[in-house]
């Protein structure tokens, strides 16, 4: 049955490559203008779970339900629907280098809209203002700009289309504190004028506490706690606590090669 | 492990990636033909697959002619046939030299260009990028590559043809005392429509295969550098012995016509 009061509802989602289970049975909702932030170490499977999400990868099993509809299945239709509604910022920005800032931004208005590149151009400088950005940076490729500005154009790109559900893939991954602060600073931003609902992944605690209205722990492949950020410090659970703190020492066994 | 689990085992990945292969191609060929079209990214490939491989593919016939020219007179000299020498010449570079030489530089160049160039955007998620911004990458990355090479192919080969037998013709007048009126009127009487078409038909294949070859693997590489850089080398060898196997193919069929 679907759950409509949810933006998003994922019910007992598994995936696995070859030996290695990596979802073994995520529930997750998030509501409509609600940013949910999915902690976890590295392996633990929250990029598998994003793309699971978005459509960039088919589950073994499970639902994932937006708006009420099963798009778990992966088809042409559900992988339409799910793109008209979505934006994605991700890790490395994955900007088209051949092209410019402004057409990068204004990708799908041109390609998918075809909308006029006049049309697309002016909506393209109007996001980079948006992101704290000037109009002359539209005229340059993506390898003439900081990582910062990178990911303030993809976070730009993500937004053009005023998206109802965001979704970020560790965001201020590779910044320094302060940029990375920045491009808190605008997620939050962006994101409540939008209105939209948000689903970031991180592993940067103070992203998480910044952009999180809740946080939601993946280990072992499934989400193991779920709370305010506030409550990160209080959650009674050694391994949110361990990963919280950043301790070698705890319930969580990092695979490491011993000579 | 057995030789028959191993001969098995590779005969079965082989199988796969055939298929997988051929999905490939389906996909890419259907995508050209449905559209929605991007006009731009068609033309850019055009002038990158065709236009800047002229120099190569011109410097690769002219040399080839000459040196055709050369060794044909040198044989037929044997039983007193050098007068055949413009016929000979002719037949070879149209028939077979022009499509498969000019095949191959393009494959040298283009289907190493192309897995490189998809390969990277697929290790740095530009292509997942891509499918979030709702646009097909098989429509926009991979159909104006695969009609762009199929249609550059055959008129690269046709201009490949033209400097090929001007090569051949500068050897035989100012090298081998030929008279350039008759060398021209005996090619020109002596080749057919179908040795023209033949090549061309060819040389349409050979650019579809050099495509598919270069945007299957490129779409396919994972894990960074190096796997862009085993994709950049699987796909020249590839095209290269698609186009090799596949001229025998259509050879065999097209001389029955």
């Amino acid at each position: 049955m679907s759950e409509t009061s949810h933006t998003i509802a994922v019910r007992g989602l598994h995936k696995g490559f070859e030996n290695n289970q990596v979802l073994r049975g995520v529930d997750i909702d998030v509501d409509k203008g609600r940013s949910l932030v999915i902690i976890g170490g590295s392996g633990s499977g929250k990029s598998v779970l994003l793309k699971c999400i978005i459509g960039l990868m088919r589950a073994d099993r499970g639902t994932v339900e937006v708006d009420g509809r099963d798009i778990a299945r992966h088809t042409d239709s559900d992988r339409r629907y799910m793109t008209q509604r979505t934006g994605m910022l991700f890790q490395g920005s994955a900007l088209f280098d051949s092209l410019k800032v402004w057409e990068n931004i204004a990708f799908r208005l041109l390609n998918a809209d075809r909308k006029s590149r006049k049309e697309a151009r002016d909506k393209a400088i109007d996001c980079l203002a948006q992101v704290g950005l000037s109009p002359e940076i539209g005229d340059l490729h993506p390898a003439a700009l900081s990582g910062g500005m990178q990911k303030r154009v993809s976070l730009a790109r993500a937004i053009a289309s005023d998206p109802e559900i965001l979704f970020f893939d560790e965001p201020t991954t590779g910044l320094d504190p302060i940029m990375s602060d920045v491009i808190n600073n605008l997620i939050v931003e962006r994101v409540k004028a939008l209105g939209a609902s948000a689903i970031s992944i991180t592993h940067d605690m103070a992203s998480a506490r910044k952009i999180a209205d809740e946080v939601a722990m993946l280990y072992q492949g499934r989400i193991i706690w779920r709370g305010k950020p506030e409550d990160l410090e209080r959650s009674g659970n050694p391994m949110v606590d361990q990963f919280v703190h950043g301790r070698a020492e705890g319930p969580i066994k990092m695979a490491l090669r011993r000579s | 492990m057995n030789i028959f689990a191993i001969t098995g085992s590779v005969t079965l990945d082989a199988l796969r990636e055939t298929g997988r292969m051929a999905v490939f191609a389906g996909r890419g060929a259907i995508a050209s033909i449905l559209g929605p079209f991007y006009w731009r990214a068609f033309f850019s490939s055009l002038i990158r697959i065709g236009f800047t491989s002229l120099p190569v593919v011109g410097l690769t016939a002219v040399f080839t002619g000459a040196a055709l020219a050369l060794n044909i007179y040198d044989g037929s000299l044997r039983f007193n046939a050098e007068t055949f020498l413009p016929q000979i010449l002719g037949v070879s570079i149209v028939r077979e030299l022009g499509p498969v030489l000019a095949a191959l530089m393009v494959a040298g160049r283009c289907s190493s260009a192309m897995a490189a160039e998809i390969g990277t955007m697929r290790v740095t998620e530009q292509i997942d990028a891509m499918s979030t911004l709702a646009v097909d990458p098989f429509k926009y990355l991979i159909a104006p590559r695969i009609i762009a090479t199929t249609l550059a192919l055959p008129i690269l080969v046709l201009i490949a043809d033209i400097i090929g037998v001007y090569g051949g013709y500068l050897v035989a007048v100012y090298g081998l005392d030929f008279s350039g009126p008759v060398f021209i009127r005996n090619i020109s009487e002596f080749l057919q429509n179908r040795d023209v078409v033949s090549g061309l038909f060819k040389a349409g294949v050979f650019g579809f295969l050099i495509a598919v070859m270069g945007c299957y693997y490129g779409y396919r590489s994972r894990g960074g550098a190096q796997g862009v850089g085993a994709a950049t080398r699987t796909a020249v060898v590839a095209a290269a012995v698609s186009i090799l196997a596949s001229n025998y193919i259509m050879t065999s069929f097209l001389v029955e016509f």
